[in-house]
């Protein structure tokens, strides 16, 4: 297992950093260059949300991002890395973005509202008065629907999103098992 | 590649995009739009064929200039052809919402047929 750590302040700007180092690591880690496209969307929209998330709780937080190739031999974290914290299988790739905004308040809203769905936001947007962006849950959609397998836990301290997906070896494995190719 | 941004007014008001549209540079599309709609042009195309990154920050973005032509009983298309770019569309369902066309030229003439 190898792992990639960045930390970023909440800034748009490094949102972009964090596209460019996931793919780079995924890409050195053997995902296929179809899903490559999936692993820097979903990553952008984890880091977008918890970029205003930061903004609008704790802007001084940095926000962190794990980057983790399970597909070699376990490294000096061993059986106590992040892949067995997280129970994911060898043979994926998996990043963890982490932020300290509290997604869960008393009395309050979420910051993310996570029980929404993406299209009572959408009609929402298009038909009151501002000209802003969309809810924070479309963000969350396009997360689900990108990543092989995602957990989003939102709590007081922050919100921790793990999306993983297999690497280009193990996808050629499915599809034979299953008879696709 | 950062974003730029270019338009200019035939028949309808074609913006070209080209670079990454994300949490960093969506502001800059917003604030194109709103000024474009301000000055009086209601039929917008936007032409996504140099588009290298959209995320739903981009998509708010074109939300909102949806719902300020709207409100003059105008149109925003899009143009756009890359699957990487159409895919998020489709995650979210926009594929119902935007017209998504193949050329401005394709786009220009939807549009007019639609309110002949």
């Amino acid at each position: 297992m190898a792992v990639v750590q960045l930390t970023i302040s909440a800034l748009p700007a490094h949102v972009r950093t964090a596209r460019l180092m996931a793919t780079a690591v995924a890409r050195r880690a053997g995902v296929s260059e179809s899903t490559l496209d999936e692993i820097r969307l979903a990553v952008g929209e984890a880091c977008s949300r918890a970029v205003e998330a930061h903004r609008t709780h704790c802007p001084d937080q940095p926000i962190k991002l794990e980057l983790i190739d399970s597909s070699g031999p376990t490294g000096p974290g061993g059986p106590s890395g992040p892949d067995r914290i997280n129970g994911s299988r060898s043979g994926r790739f998996e990043v963890v973005v982490s932020d300290h905004a509290p997604a869960k308040e008393n009395g309050a809203p979420a910051f993310n509202g996570f029980e929404g769905g993406p299209h009572a936001s959408l009609g929402e947007s298009l038909t009151s008065g501002g000209f802003g962006g969309l809810s924070p849950d479309v963000g969350l959609a396009v997360i689900r629907g990108l990543a092989d397998e995602v957990s989003i836990e939102p709590s007081e301290n922050g919100t921790v999103i793990r999306m993983s997906w297999p690497l280009a070896s193990n996808e050629a494995d499915i599809s034979e098992a299953h008879g696709l190719d | 590649m950062d974003l730029k941004l270019d338009h200019h007014t035939q028949d309808d008001t074609e913006v070209v995009v080209e670079g990454e549209i994300d949490v960093y540079t969506a502001p800059r599309l917003r604030e194109l739009l709103i000024d474009l709609v301000n000055k009086g042009h209601h039929h917008l195309i936007v032409n996504m064929e140099k588009v290298e990154f959209l995320d739903s920050t981009g998509l708010g973005v074109l939300v909102g200039g949806l719902k300020r032509v709207r409100a003059h009983d105008g149109t925003l298309d899009l143009v756009c052809t890359q699957e990487r770019i159409l895919k998020i569309f489709r995650i979210t369902g926009l594929t119902k919402v935007f017209g998504i066309y193949e050329s401005v030229q394709e786009a220009i003439d939807k549009r007019k047929s639609k309110q002949s």
